[in-house]
This record gives structure tokens, C-alpha cells and sequence, in this order.
């Protein structure tokens, strides 16, 4: 059966609605992390590098504040001209990226700040250079990072939610996400090619997969869904920043204010599918 | 418990073995013998996780935990075949409720907690229902004071649980903090393959990692990562020794002295150390 074979049925349109979605969450106008973090975040600072010998510019962290509230930020950031792309590597981190996101965690857990993350990314580069210097053992190190983490810690996901590559700064302890990001455990070229052999079957893929912000809501693992403008955010940065900011200040005022427990962390990832009791 | 026969066995022909790398064929009892390591060309086979646990844990130490644990189809997933479909037929054929075993057991007397990852379930892929039995197993490893043994065998992610496959490595890394809270040792075994999200959580976090020879281990595999960036893959690629050359694994370990080498770490950071008896208070 060919995606042309489903025009018009039932499973077409599911797969085209999931396939629009994914559409909105990479339109090449979406802001992206640096634009959010620029009109949500006051201060901002960058800091560079892994101080192991890389700083990989897929991923940018700094200092910043939010409602007087100092904090250190971590971010996915692609790339919107040509040059700019090839530098940020399309928002695909190197082993580099996921230590230079460590740095970050270790540096908050120090200095008592709480972490805010932003998520765009495809993915984990899927290069030799990566594999070489350990991309598997970088994400596993920076899961285990983040969970020990011993500050407050707020993940947004503003547009691509891609497999492992995401969840190196997603485990945090409120995750946002806006209405149309997404967060999967492939892409869906790669989970049309793992699961039909065929990388165009990418919108069947994308409706099996459920892979819409509102189901993360449904699920448990995330626990807002930010409103984007009509149409997306896309058409209006100004307006997304101003729908997003407040959520995040609330949403860090709610962390904050309350006795904070890394455990509490490690808790809910540990029973977040819900399908076992204790 | 009963211990179904290796399932590793593609390539026989009648009751043979017919190695997978050299072709050349041996009768079943040598091959078991050597623990389905080729004798001519010293190719690992693929094992099943029941076999793996009759080559490493003391004769009949294993006492399966959580055997009545399973998952289900969350998504109500369908590709070219439905997702319960695949799940049952991978039941009936492994005998195994899901693509892990786990338990307590004893290797040459020292006490674990034992994972086994079997590759033919499903690819060895993450479930929910392999998330939660490893998890539950390091749990329990870390509160009876057991060292935690994991052999891995994973292509990564089951795409057919979508998000929950994902989340089941921060469900495992989540766990593992339990065990160094207790200052438990958790050795993992990398065997062919260990990919995706599997060696990018809890595989690649062992306090000791040893993996087999020739192992294909990795995040991005091989074939995704030429059609992404046509590059040219050195040679012996994501094997385990390309990584242990990269300072990434300890030791690259031959099946056939695998329990030995385990013995040996067990008796220097086993239970006697885990009470205390020798590592520092």
C-alpha cells in the first residue's frame, strides 16, 4: 500500500494531519532556540565550549534571568541561513554538544540555579566522527545528568523533539511543549524506512507513531501545551515569545517555591508510562 | 526453570551448525561446546537469552524475577502487520514474555542480579515491558545487595511503542542511580548488537563494560549513517574493538572465557566488597 493508496480514507487523513503537524514544527520561518531564548529570557550570556577540548555550536548554553529569577539555560539551535546551518549542523550535536550540555548541569548544580531547556533538534548527528568519539556514551552521560541534577530543572520543547538526541535535555521536572512541536523516538523518514523500508512512507509513519504535542499531554509526559499563534508560530515570534514567557515564569515559580527533590525526578521517569503499579 | 535451546541457529542444517561468518559446519555438541563460538573462525553467535544465562550463571543458581510481566500495545500500532500480532508470534517463538530475562543467580558462586537481552524477541528492542524488568531487576539488585549483571543484545528502540520506547532509557538511567546509591557494581556486557538507545542509556553507563568480539555496537547504525552522509566508514566500524581502541569499553572478552573474567571482577568488587568488607567506608 502506497501513501497514494490511502488518499482520502480514514488512515490518509490521520496521515496527513500528523504529517502537517511535523510540517509546522520544521517550517523553515519557526523561531528557534536563540530567538525564543532572546524575547522569553532577560540577560541572556553565552557560554561556550565543554571544557574537554569541543564547543559545539548545535547546542548553546548560558546564563540569563526570567522575572529576577537567575538561571542556566541549554538549547538546541539549527541554523536559518545556508552558513549558519552548516555551523549549527542543523541543530545535530556531536558527543561535544551533549558534554557542553553536562558543563551546563554541573555548572547550575554548583551554583544553585535552576535550568531551562530548549528542544529543536532532529536529532543526534548520525555521522562517523560522532560515532568515533562515543555519541552513545555522551547522550547516556547526559541523561544521567540530568537526573542527578540538584536544581530545579523546566524543559520546553519549541519544535523538533528527535529520539535520543532530545532526551539528553528533556528529562527535567515540568516539560512544556508548544502546540506544534513534537517529540518521537525516530523521525519519521527513519521510522518509515526502519518499519515499511520506505523513507516516503514518512507520513503513515508519523500517524502510527502519534506523534502530535496533544498526546504528550494525554500521556503524562509532558505537562502543558503552550498555544502558538494562529497557524503557527512561525507567523509571529513576538506573539509565541509572549504566549511562552509567562508559562515559563509560572511554571519556574511553581519548581522553585516548592521543597525541591532531585528524587522526585528520578520518580517520574522512572514510572512515567504508567502501566505498572509499584 | 526449564531452559528452552538456543534459539541462535539460522544458519543450521539438519542437526549441524553452520558458522555465519566462515560457513563451515560443525556437529550441535561441539557447537555448544563452544558456546556457539565458531571453532574454526572464532565468530560469535548470536544467543538466545536463556542460553546466555545457561552459559554464564552456576548450574541452576537462576531464579527468574518478574516472570509474569508484560506489556501491551499502547499506540494500537500497525505497519505492515499489527503490533500485537508481531508481539504474540515473538512470545510464542522465544518463549519468553518480552525481549529480556532477569533474575538472581550465581556465577562461580558469586551472587547477581543477571539480565539477559534476547536479540530474537523483536530485535532485542525496548519496550515498555523490557524498560520496567530491567529497571525492577537493577532495583532489586541494588537492594539485596547484589552486582548487577547486564548482557545486552538490542537493535535500540522498538519504533512500534513510539514515545514510551524512548522513555524506557531514561526509565533504566532513572534506576541505575539506585544501584550507585547503594554503591552496588553494575558490569555491562555489550554482545552484537548494542544500538541506538540501548548503548545510549543504561548499556553504556556500567561501571565496567566489557563487550564480545566483533560486537556491532553504536548509536546510529551503519547503513542510516552512509545514506545520511555518504561517508566512508573506516574499517571495522562501531566493532567492539574500534570503541575499546577509543577508550570506550575495558575489555573485549571471548565468549569462552567470559565467566571466568567475571568471576574475577566479582571476587574484587562482589559482595563482600559491596558490605564493605573492602572498599572504603
Amino acid at each position: 500500500m502506497s501513501s497514494a493508496d490511502l488518499d482520502g480514507t480514514a488512515a490518509g487523513e490521520a496521515a496527513q494531519a500528523a504529517w502537517a503537524h511535523v510540517e509546522v514544527s520544521r517550517h523553515p520561518d519557526r523561531p528557534y532556540s536563540l530567538d525564543l531564548v532572546q524575547r522569553c529570557l532577560d540577560d541572556f550570556i553565552e557560554l561556550h565550549g565543554d571544557r574537554q577540548g569541543g564547543d559545539d555550536a548545535a547546542v548553546v548554553i548560558g546564563l540569563a534571568r526570567l522575572g529576577g529569577q537567575p538561571l542556566a539555560v541549554v538549547a538546541n539551535q539549527k541554523g536559518r541561513t545556508l552558513e549558519e546551518r552548516g555551523k549549527r549542523n542543523f541543530g545535530m550535536a556531536h558527543p561535544e554538544g551533549y558534554r557542553k550540555a553536562q558543563r551546563l548541569f554541573t555548572l547550575a548544580g554548583r551554583l544553585k540555579l535552576p535550568v531551562v531547556s530548549f528542544i529543536d533538534t532532529p536529532g543526534a548527528y548520525p555521522g562517523v566522527a560522532a560515532e568515533e568519539r562515543g555519541q552513545a556514551w555522551a547522550i547516556a552521560q547526559t541523561l544521567e545528568a540530568q537526573l542527578a541534577l540538584p536544581t530545579p530543572y523546566l524543559a520546553v520543547v519549541i519544535g523538533e523533539g528527535g529520539s535520543g538526541g532530545a532526551l539528553a535535555t528533556l528529562l527535567a521536572d515540568s516539560v512544556l511543549v508548544l502546540e506544534h512541536a513534537f517529540l518521537s523516538v525516530a523521525s519519521p523518514e527513519a521510522a518509515a524506512a526502519i518499519l515499511f523500508r520506505d523513507a516516503g512512507r514518512k507520513q503513515q509513519a508519523a500517524a502510527a507513531l502519534r506523534l502530535e504535542a496533544a498526546n504528550l499531554l494525554e500521556w503524562g509526559i509532558a505537562d502543558e501545551i503552550v498555544p502558538e499563534p494562529p497557524g503557527g508560530a512561525h507567523n509571529d515570534w513576538d506573539e509565541t515569545a509572549r504566549l511562552l514567557r509567562p508559562r515559563l515564569e509560572a511554571r519556574l515559580q511553581e519548581l522553585t517555591s516548592r521543597g525541591f527533590d532531585p528524587a522526585r525526578r528520578r520518580e517520574r521517569y522512572r514510572r512515567l508510562d504508567g502501566l505498572f503499579s509499584a | 526453570m526449564a531452559i528452552s535451546p538456543a534459539y541462535a541457529r539460522p544458519r543450521t542444517a539438519d542437526s549441524g551448525f553452520t558458522c555465519g561468518a566462515c560457513q563451515r559446519s560443525f556437529p550441535m555438541a561441539q557447537a555448544a561446546g563452544s558456546l556457539y563460538v565458531c571453532p574454526a573462525c572464532g565468530h560469535h553467535s548470536r544467543i538466545s537469552a536463556h542460553e546466555r544465562i545457561r552459559q554464564l550463571a552456576d548450574k541452576g543458581s537462576f531464579q527468574e524475577w518478574d516472570p509474569e510481566l508484560a506489556g501491551r500495545d499502547r499506540l494500537g500500532f500497525v505497519d505492515t502487520k499489527a503490533y500485537v500480532d508481531r508481539l504474540a508470534e515473538a512470545r510464542q517463538r522465544q518463549q519468553l514474555p518480552d525481549a529480556i530475562l532477569t533474575g538472581a543467580a550465581s556465577i562461580c558462586g558469586h551472587p547477581v542480579g543477571l539480565a539477559s537481552f534476547d536479540f530474537g524477541f523483536l530485535g532485542g528492542s525496548l519496550s515498555t515491558a523490557v524498560g520496567e524488568r530491567l529497571a525492577r531487576a537493577i532495583e532489586r539488585s541494588a537492594a539485596e545487595l547484589r552486582p548487577f549483571v547486564c548482557v545486552t543484545s538490542s537493535g535500540g528502540a522498538r519504533m512500534q511503542e513510539g514515545v514510551f520506547s524512548l522513555m524506557q532509557m531514561a526509565k533504566s538511567v532513572a534506576a541505575l542511580h539506585q544501584l550507585a546509591e547503594a554503591h552496588v557494581p553494575f558490569i555491562s556486557i555489550l554482545a552484537d548488537p548494542t544500538m541506538g538507545g540501548s548503548i545510549a542509556s543504561f548499556a553504556a553507563l556500567g561501571d565496567v563494560i566489557l563487550a564480545e568480539p566483533k560486537a556491532m555496537i553504536g548509536f546510529t547504525g551503519a547503513r542510516v549513517i552512509t545514506q545520511a552522509t555518504y561517508e566512508q566508514l573506516p574499517a571495522g566500524f562501531q566493532t567492539s574493538e574500534f570503541h575499546h581502541a577509543r577508550g570506550l569499553i575495558d575489555q573485549v572478552v571471548d565468549r569462552r572465557e567470559l565467566r571466568e573474567v567475571l568471576s574475577r571482577l566479582l571476587a574484587v568488587l562482589g559482595p563482600s566488597a559491596v558490605e564493605g568488607a573492602g572498599r572504603l567506608a
